[in-house]
C-alpha cells in the first residue's frame, strides 16, 4: 500500500518535471547571450534562404554576363560579380540553400543510421557489438575527408550523392555516441532500480535510457551541422561539390582563388556566408550543451 | 616546536572563534557555517558530529583555507592555531603549515590519489616540501620508516594507487599526512568509503597513530559509534551551528540533550536495548541557503515551542557541556550563558 | 610492455587489409572502364576489351581485389596510371615523405600553439587569458581550414608581399602552408586542453596536493597537468585525422607537391589507380601513426602500462 502510493507519487514528480523540462532547458539557454545571438542570427539565415527566389530569382545566380566579369560591389550587385559575371549575392544565397539543406539532410541520416545500429550494438553487445564495432574501426581508420573524395568520386557528384558520402563519412560519431550512452546509462542506479521494480526492457531503453540519451545527440546533431557545413564547402573547394553551374560557396572561393588579386570580394562574401553560418550554429550549439547538461559546463 | 611538552593537556592547539563561511553562486547564497567556536585541546581528538551538508567539510577546509575558491568565502571570525590567526596569515605561511603542522586526511581515497604517480612519490612530495634540505636517501627512509608505521611494506611504494585496495589507499592518504608528524591531523570522515572491517582497522591505527605521535585531531563523521570509539570531546553540528558541545561523558552519559542529539542517539540501534523500531529523525535538514529564523532545527523538533520559530537559541552550559537550546536556556536562565 | 606493442603491430595488418578493401570497394562502386580511359575514346572497342581483359580488369569484383592486394602487398605494384601512363608507385611515392611531414610538422605546430594556450586559459579562468583566446579558438571553429589559407595568402603573399605564395622550394615558402594546416587543429587542440585541464584541476587529488602544501605551480605543473595531457594525448591522435585531410586542402591550395594535391588533380581525369593508392597509402600512414599515439598514451598512463608489465611478468 505504501509503496505503492510512494511509486504514484514518484510519477507525479515526474510528469510535472517533463513538463517544467522544456521551460527550464529555454531558461537556462536564454541565460547564455551568445546562443541567444546564435539563435536569432540562425532563424535570419533559416527565414533569408527559404524566401531566397521571392528576394533574388535562381536564374541570377547562374546567368553569364561577361561585361559584370569581377565588378565590386555595386547598388545593382551588392556583393559584386564573379569571373563569369554571374551576381555573387545570387550565388551564396542559392548556395546556401544547396548547402544548408544537404547538411540538414546529412545530419539527420547520419543520425539516424548510427544510432541504431549504436543502440543494437550497446542493448545486444556480444558478438553484434563487435562485428559493428571492427568494422566502424575499419571505417574510421581511413581519414574522413579522403573517405568522403573516394565515394563522391565513385558515385559523380550531385545532391543525392554528396548526402550519401557525408552521411558515411559522419556515422561512426554517432554509433559510438549512441552506444556508449546506452552501457553507461544501462549502469546507472536508476535503471538498476526500474529493473528491479519489474520494468522490462523495452520500457526500461524508452522511458529511462532514450530520454536521457537525448540531451547529448541533440548537441552533437546540432554542432555536426555546421561541421558538415564546413565539410561540405571543403569538398566543393576541392571540386567535389555539386556539379558545374550550380553555386556552392566551397567552388565559388576555389573559382575565387585564382582571382584573388584583383577581386578580394569574391573570396570575402562567401567566406562571410559560412562563417556567418557555422558561427550562428555553434553557438546555438555551445548554448544548448551548456542548457541541457548543466555540469558539462566549464 | 612544542610537540614535547606534554604536560600541558589542558593546553588549546586550535581556537575557532565565530566563524561564519558562506558559498556564494550566482543564483543562491549558502550559508554553510555560522558563527561556530570550537576548542581542540593539544593530544586530544575532537569529534565534530552531523548529517551530510551540516558544515563539517566547510569548517574543516576553512582550517586550511582550502575552500573552493571561485565561490568559498569566509565571512568573519579567527582561527587561531599556536597562536597565529590563520586567517590574517600569508599564503606562504599557510603552505608551509599545511601538509606540515596540520594536515588532513580525505573522505573518498579513491580519487584523493594522484592516479598517475607512484605512492612512494606522492609520499616524499609532503617531506620534501617541507623539509627540503633532507638528503634523498634520509627522505626515503622517512617514506618507508611512515609506510610501515600505517602497516603497508615499503617495497610497494614504487606502486600506483590503482594497484592498492580502498582501505590499503586510505592507509597510503593517512601515511602522507603524518609523514611529518602534524601537530593537528584533521581526518574528514576517513572510513565513510570503507567496508565496515577495514573501518575498525584504520580506526584502530589512527588510534595507536595519535598516540604514538601525539597528535591532536578533529575527528568529522557521522556516526557515533566512531565517536566514542575515538573522541575525547564532541561538538555537535546543524546547519552550520555547533548545537551541542562537551566531553565524551557530557555527550553520551548526561541527560539533557539537544533534541537533534537525542535523534541522532535513536536513530542508531542499541544491542541493549529491545526496542522494537528506530526512530528516524522525521524531515531533512534545513535549506542552507534559506535558513528559519529562529532555531533552525525547530521544523523537524518535536518539542518545538513556539520561540523556537521566533528566536535564536543563545547558548547554554553547564561546566563543559554546552547547549543551543530554548528547552534549557529558559529553564536555566541564571546559568552562566556560552560564549558569544 | 613488448607485448602491447606486438600485439599492437599485428593488429596493423588486418586494419591495413580492411581500409585497402573498403577503399577499392568504394571506388568499384560503378563499374569503371579502364580500357577506354587509357586508350581514349577513338579507341576501337574490341582493343578495349582486348586490353581490359590483358590488365584483368573484366574480372569479378572479389578476383580483382585480390589480385590488387596481391601485387600491392608482394610486388610494391599500385597499378599504372590512367593518365600518366606510369607506375603508380613511382608517381605516389616521391610526394609521400611530403605529405607525411607536411602533417607531422602541422601536428607539433598545432600542438604547440594549442596546448599551452589551453593550459593557461585553464588556470586563468575568466582573465583575458581565458576569454581572448576562447572566443579566438571559437571563431576559428567556423572557418574552414582552406580558407584559413585563403586570408593568410590574400594579406601575407598579395597584401604585404612578405611571403610566397605557391612552391616549396625554399623554407619561406613553408610557413604559410604550416600555419594553415596548423590553426586549426591548434584552436581545436586549446579547446580541448581548456577542458580537460579544468576537469582535472577540480579533482580530490588536486585538492590533496593543495592540503600538502604544494605551491601553486606545482599543483598545476605537476598533478593536474599530468592526468589532464591523456585525453590530450589521444586528442591529437584523432587530429591527426583532420590534419592528414588539412593536408590535401593546403597542398592543392598552395600548390604542394604532395599525395593530396596529387589526388585532388587527378580527380577530373577519373585516374582511379592513383586515387586509390594515394589514399590507401595515406590511410596506413594515419592508422601507423593512431598506433603510436596508442603507444604513448600506454607509456604515460600507468594504469594501462601496469596491465602489461603484469601481463609480462606471468
Amino acid at each position: 500500500m505504501r509503496s505503492a502510493k510512494k511509486a504514484v507519487q514518484a510519477v507525479d514528480s515526474n510528469r510535472y518535471r517533463r513538463s517544467n523540462r522544456f521551460g527550464e532547458i529555454w531558461r537556462r539557454f536564454r541565460k547564455s547571450k551568445g546562443a541567444l545571438i546564435g539563435l536569432i542570427l540562425l532563424l535570419m539565415i533559416v527565414v533569408l534562404l527559404l524566401c531566397a527566389e521571392l528576394l533574388i530569382p535562381y536564374e541570377a545566380a547562374i546567368k553569364q554576363d561577361v561585361r559584370s566579369a569581377l565588378a565590386g560591389p555595386s547598388a545593382e550587385h551588392v556583393f559584386g560579380c564573379d569571373t563569369y559575371g554571374r551576381d555573387i549575392l545570387a550565388r551564396i544565397v542559392h548556395g546556401g540553400r544547396t548547402s544548408l539543406s544537404i547538411a540538414l539532410w546529412a545530419t539527420v541520416c547520419s543520425c539516424v543510421v548510427g544510432s541504431l545500429l549504436g543502440a543494437v550494438a550497446g542493448y545486444f553487445g556480444g558478438i553484434i557489438d563487435s562485428v559493428i564495432m571492427r568494422a566502424l574501426d575499419l571505417f574510421m581508420s581511413v581519414p574522413d575527408i579522403l573517405f568522403t573524395m573516394a565515394v563522391v568520386f565513385a558515385l559523380s557528384a550531385n545532391f543525392v550523392n554528396l548526402l550519401i558520402a557525408l552521411t558515411i563519412s559522419f556515422f561512426p560519431n554517432y554509433v559510438r555516441l549512441v552506444r556508449s550512452q546506452v552501457l553507461t546509462l544501462a549502469e546507472q542506479d536508476y535503471v538498476e532500480a526500474a529493473r528491479a521494480g519489474g520494468s522490462n526492457n523495452a520500457r526500461i531503453i524508452c522511458s529511462h535510457i532514450l530520454p536521457n540519451a537525448v540531451g547529448v545527440i541533440i548537441i552533437n546533431v546540432t554542432l555536426n551541422v555546421a561541421r558538415i557545413i564546413i565539410y561540405e564547402s571543403t569538398l566543393g573547394f576541392l571540386g567535389l561539390g555539386m556539379p558545374a553551374p550550380h553555386p556552392e560557396w566551397g567552388m565559388m572561393l576555389s573559382e575565387a582563388r585564382e582571382v584573388m588579386r584583383v577581386a578580394p570580394h569574391m573570396i570575402f562574401f562567401p567566406a562571410a556566408a559560412i562563417v556567418l553560418c557555422a558561427c550562428s550554429i555553434n553557438l546555438v550549439g555551445d548554448g544548448l550543451r551548456d542548457a541541457l547538461d548543466p555540469h558539462l559546463k566549464s | 616546536m612544542s610537540r614535547n611538552e606534554t604536560d600541558k593537556t589542558k593546553e588549546t592547539i586550535l581556537e575557532i572563534k565565530d566563524l561564519k563561511v558562506i558559498y556564494q553562486t550566482d543564483a543562491e547564497v549558502i550559508e554553510a557555517v555560522n558563527h561556530i567556536d570550537l576548542n581542540i585541546l593539544r593530544g586530544r581528538t575532537l569529534g565534530l558530529v552531523g548529517e551530510t551538508g551540516a558544515g563539517k567539510t566547510t569548517t574543516a577546509l576553512s582550517i586550511l583555507r582550502l575552500l573552493p575558491e571561485m565561490t568559498g568565502k569566509i565571512r568573519g571570525g579567527s582561527i587561531f592555531f599556536e597562536g597565529h590567526n590563520l586567517l590574517e596569515v600569508d599564503e606562504n605561511w599557510m603552505r608551509a603549515l599545511r601538509g606540515n603542522a596540520i594536515s588532513m586526511v580525505f573522505q573518498d581515497p579513491m580519487s584523493s590519489l594522484n592516479p598517475v604517480l607512484t605512492i612512494g612519490e606522492q609520499i616524499s612530495e609532503v617531506i620534501r616540501l617541507h623539509e627540503p634540505d633532507l638528503p634523498r636517501r634520509e627522505v626515503e627512509e622517512k617514506v618507508d620508516s611512515t609506510l610501515n608505521l600505517v602497516g603497508i611494506p615499503a617495497s610497494r611504494k614504487a606502486e600506483y594507487p590503482h594497484q592498492f585496495s580502498g582501505g590499503m589507499k586510505q592507509r597510503v592518504v593517512i601515511a602522507m599526512a603524518i609523514c611529518c608528524e602534524p601537530a593537528l591531523l584533521i581526518a574528514d570522515e576517513p572510513t565513510t568509503a570503507l567496508d565496515v572491517t577495514i573501518q575498525a582497522q584504520v580506526l584502530a591505527m589512527m588510534s595507536d597513530l595519535k598516540h604514538r605521535l601525539g597528535t591532536s585531531m578533529l575527528m568529522i563523521t557521522h556516526d557515533l559509534g566512531i565517536v566514542a570509539q575515538t573522541c575525547d570531546d564532541v561538538a555537535v553540528m546543524y546547519a552550520g551551528e555547533i548545537i551541542e558541545a562537551g566531553t565524551v561523558e557530557d555527550i553520551f552519559l548526561n541527560e539533557q540533550h539537544h533534541p537533534y542529539t537525542t535523534g541522532l542517539f535513536q536513530s542508531i540501534p542499541d544491542i541493549n536495548k529491545k526496542s522494537d523500531r528506530l526512530k528516524p529523525i522525521p524531515g531533512l535538514m534545513a535549506d542552507p541557503a534559506n535558513l528559519p529564523k529562529g532555531c533552525a532545527f525547530a521544523p523537524r523538533c518535536g518539542q518545538c515551542r513556539e520561540i523556537c520559530t521566533k528566536e535564536h537559541p543563545v547558548l547554554t552550559a553547564w561546566g563543559t557541556h554546552q547547549l543551543r537550546c530554548h528547552l534549557f536556556a529558559s529553564s536555566e536562565k541564571e546559568q552562566e550563558r556560552g560564549a558569544e | 610492455m613488448y607485448k602491447y606493442i606486438l600485439k599492437r603491430l599485428l593488429f596493423l595488418i588486418p586494419t591495413i587489409l580492411g581500409v585497402t578493401f573498403i577503399i577499392y570497394a568504394v571506388m568499384n562502386i560503378t563499374p569503371g572502364d579502364p580500357g577506354r580511359a587509357i586508350l581514349g575514346a577513338n579507341a576501337m572497342q574490341a582493343d578495349v576489351d582486348a586490353y581490359n581483359h590483358m590488365l584483368g580488369y573484366d574480372l569479378p569484383f572479389l578476383q580483382k581485389f585480390v589480385n590488387y592486394v596481391q601485387d600491392l602487398f608482394l610486388k610494391g605494384d599500385f597499378g599504372i596510371s590512367y593518365f600518366t601512363k606510369q607506375p603508380v608507385f613511382a608517381e605516389i611515392w616521391p610526394r609521400y615523405g611530403f605529405s607525411v611531414r607536411l602533417a607531422l610538422m602541422g601536428a607539433l605546430l598545432s600542438a604547440v600553439i594549442g596546448i599551452p594556450l589551453g593550459i593557461y586559459a585553464a588556470v586563468k579562468q575568466y582573465s583575458l587569458w581565458d576569454t581572448v583566446p576562447s572566443v579566438i579558438s571559437f571563431l576559428i571553429a567556423a572557418i574552414p581550414g582552406f580558407v584559413v589559407g585563403m586570408l593568410l595568402l590574400y594579406i601575407f603573399a598579395l597584401k604585404l608581399n612578405w611571403l610566397p605564395s605557391y612552391g616549396a622550394s625554399s623554407l619561406r615558402h613553408y610557413i604559410m602552408p604550416m600555419l594553415a594546416l596548423a590553426i586549426p587543429p591548434a584552436a581545436q587542440n586549446m579547446r580541448f586542453t581548456k577542458s580537460s585541464m579544468l576537469e582535472s584541476i577540480r579533482q580530490d587529488y588536486v585538492r590533496t596536493a593543495r592540503a600538502k602544501g604544494a605551491p601553486e605551480r606545482t599543483v598545476i605543473w605537476k598533478h593536474a597537468l599530468k592526468n589532464a595531457m591523456l585525453p590530450v594525448v589521444t586528442q591529437m591522435g584523432l587530429t591527426l585525422g583532420a590534419l592528414i585531410a588539412g593536408a590535401v586542402v593546403v597542398e592543392k591550395l598552395f600548390s604542394l607537391p604532395g599525395i593530396g594535391s596529387l589526388i585532388v588533380d587527378r580527380i577530373p581525369f577519373k585516374d582511379e589507380p592513383v586515387i586509390i593508392g594515394g589514399t590507401i597509402l595515406l590511410s596506413v600512414c594515419f592508422a601507423v601513426i593512431m598506433l603510436v599515439v596508442d603507444v604513448i598514451y600506454a607509456f604515460i598512463d600507468p594504469r594501462i602500462k601496469a596491465k602489461y608489465v603484469k601481463m609480462k611478468g606471468k
